[in-house]
């Protein structure tokens, strides 16, 4: 079972970026995704430095993916795609069909991220007979539902090509919209949003009128407000036939995540990682229900 | 510009039809569509009803099968598409990639739809509907401004349908899992979205809350207009003020952009609201089918008409209408 970093969702600081692939890079972790997935107008890095990225890390032995934007509303967003798509160098992650058409076009192989709406075993082996080779599973799926989707799958042509990715640890992607909650938030619109989402690293936090938590905003990205963990699932993940669990980026405490996935995968003893968190969607429950392990 | 509205019963489609509606667009009673409520939608007798009722007048019946279906039940889907053709349904309306094939394959003769639970928002994307399932119109998600969509109708291969009134979803629509990690059921998988059976109102002295499965999600002063629980329309705090973080409740109105979308080539106008009342789908057909005539016929400046917009201020959620992402300003 390999373990993956999932694209840096925030808009963090340049050298922000390269000192987490630093540490990154000397870590277990076996791929890596690349580049910026939530708003076109995040340009810390042009595509020449997440290339060079790409390479220092392909050095240290990682498998590196370069990520896509995640929802294409302008033709210049299509033409930095295109570019990313007609490159030759490294793999690349559709997050938008647009993606997925580029690719096909390309004939290039390609991973779906979980904004790919693959729910079903044939939807899966469509794609699959256009150039997938991975599949990220949409986060509200259930264990359940992926036991059934690789069982219809094993008995289909399309099988010995797909790696089956999970997202595992991290704030779970649940929408996008053309709004910028994030500017919302401090009454600015979107068109001069003074990029004040990078005033968030970690996302900023939403509550219920209870203090619950709820959401967490990240610009045009809403994600889920507790971190979704499925740690003491990876066994039962490894029985069904998982290959890469996800872990998304965080400012602080990454390593002891690579580290505690890094061990639960080997059967070793881990520590868990602090913190409340859920797992409810692995379960057939709401997404922010924790069911014990 | 052709005017298509809802109809989530026999009364509804009716409404639609009488008060000059091109098309109406309905759903099965199942989980196949996402208006997925108790006591909506139509079995087969009902479809083949409607649909006598609706072509005798010349209006067109569209099929909306457009959740995701999982491996467990997919035949549940397939079935619907069977029973779509069967029945003679003009256009099925649909999202997922495997439903679209069958549809394609078994099918060929039958007009698909790319529902806007499919996502798509830009060209390159509509070519991959295009190119793999023979769609020949697509349903733009709630999230381009009216210059994106200009640019888009401009370069897309396919024929274009825009909302012009209804609940506003503000979220990319077919990318928004906020109900199934608040309530475990989506519009995706349950066609639903903060669903009715996980609301729970209650008098907290003055004090009117709204619960989603048991999550607070608003709280309204007597004197307050208090709305439906949907999740992007609660109050909640974000650095220690408490406010509509996501949107506040209301509805989308795009008739003052009319002549613009129809400048730019879109094809036809869809009224959202299966779940509305048959009173609602009459209003609302009735208004939009007198501006379109008006804006068709007149020979002069298209202006909304004040009539027009007190009809639809007062279907609104909230009472409030918005132009939504269409203007820049709202994003």
């Amino acid at each position: 079972m390999k373990l993956s970093i999932g694209p840096i969702e925030y808009f963090w600081p340049r050298q922000q970026v390269f000192d987490f692939y630093d540490l990154v890079a000397d870590t277990a972790v076996d791929i890596v995704y690349l580049g910026e997935v939530v708003c076109a107008k995040r340009r810390h890095l042009k595509l020449a430095d997440w290339l060079t990225l790409a390479k220092q890390l392909t050095d240290k032995g990682k498998q590196v993916v370069l990520s896509t934007l995640t929802l294409i509303e302008a033709q210049s967003e299509l033409k930095m795609m295109r570019k990313i798509c007609q490159q030759q160098d490294f793999m690349v992650e559709a997050n938008d069909m647009a993606a997925v058409q580029m690719l096909t076009e390309q004939q290039h192989q390609f991973v779906t991220g979980a904004f790919i709406n693959i729910y079903n075993h044939k939807s899966l082996a469509f794609l699959a007979r256009q150039g997938l080779v991975r599949w990220v599973m949409p986060v509200e799926l259930s264990g359940d539902t992926l036991s059934c989707i690789l069982k219809e799958l094993a008995a289909m042509p399309e099988k010995n090509n797909i790696e089956t990715e999970v997202f595992a640890y991290g704030n779970l992607p649940l929408a996008y919209s053309a709004r910028c909650f994030t500017a919302r938030s401090h009454e600015l619109v979107k068109d001069n949003c003074q990029f004040i989402c990078a005033e968030y690293p970690d996302g900023l936090n939403v509550k219920t009128q209870e203090q619950q938590q709820l959401f967490n905003i990240n610009g045009i990205q809403t994600q889920s407000g507790e971190k979704y963990n499925l740690l003491s699932a990876i066994p039962e993940m490894q029985v069904m036939g998982v290959d890469v669990l996800r872990l998304a980026p965080q400012l602080k405490g990454m390593a002891d995540v690579i580290e505690a996935f890094s061990q639960a995968r080997l059967g070793q003893k881990y520590t868990d990682i602090d913190g409340d968190g859920c797992n409810g969607y692995w379960y057939k429950q709401a997404g922010l229900t924790k069911v014990a392990g | 510009m052709e005017l298509v509205c809802p109809a989530g019963n026999y009364q509804s489609l009716k409404k639609a039809v009488d008060n000059g509606a091109d098309a109406v667009y309905i759903g099965f009673n199942d989980e196949t569509n996402a208006r997925s409520f108790a006591g909506l939608n139509f079995n087969t007798n009902k479809i083949v009803k409607a649909i006598n009722y609706a072509h005798q007048h010349d209006v067109k019946l569209f099929l909306a099968v457009n959740t995701y279906p999982q491996p467990q039940r997919w035949h549940q889907w397939r079935y619907a598409i069977d029973r779509a053709a069967d029945i003679g349904i003009d256009t099925v309306i649909a999202a997922d990639i495997s439903i679209l094939e069958y549809a394609s394959n078994k099918y060929p003769e039958l007009r698909l739809h790319l529902s806007v639970q499919g996502s798509a928002t830009n060209s390159e994307s509509l070519q991959f509907y295009l190119h793999n399932f023979g769609i020949q119109r697509a349903v733009l998600p709630r999230v381009l401004s009216l210059a994106q969509v200009k640019n888009l109708a401009e370069h897309s291969p396919v024929e274009l349908e825009v909302f012009g009134f209804g609940s506003l979803c503000i979220m990319a629509e077919g990318r928004c899992h906020l109900s199934s990690y608040v309530t475990g059921e989506s519009p995706n998988m349950c066609g639903v979205c903060s669903p009715a059976k996980a609301v729970v109102w209650k008098n907290e002295g003055d004090i009117l809350e709204s619960r989603l499965n048991n999550i607070l999600i608003d709280r309204f002063e007597k004197d307050e207009n208090a709305g439906y629980p949907t999740l992007c329309k609660g109050r909640f705090e974000v650095n220690n003020d408490i406010k509509h973080v996501l949107e506040s409740p209301t509805s989308l109105n795009t008739l003052n952009i009319l002549p613009e979308l129809a400048a730019a080539g879109i094809k036809a106008i869809k009224i959202e609201g299966r779940q509305r009342s048959p009173a609602y789908v009459e209003q609302v057909t009735r208004v939009w089918r007198e501006a379109l005539d008006y804006f068709l016929t007149s020979d002069e400046e298209f202006t909304a008409r004040s009539s027009w917009q007190n009809v639809l201020a007062k279907l609104s959620e909230g009472s409030q209408t918005t132009l939504g992402a269409y203007s820049r300003p709202w994003q």
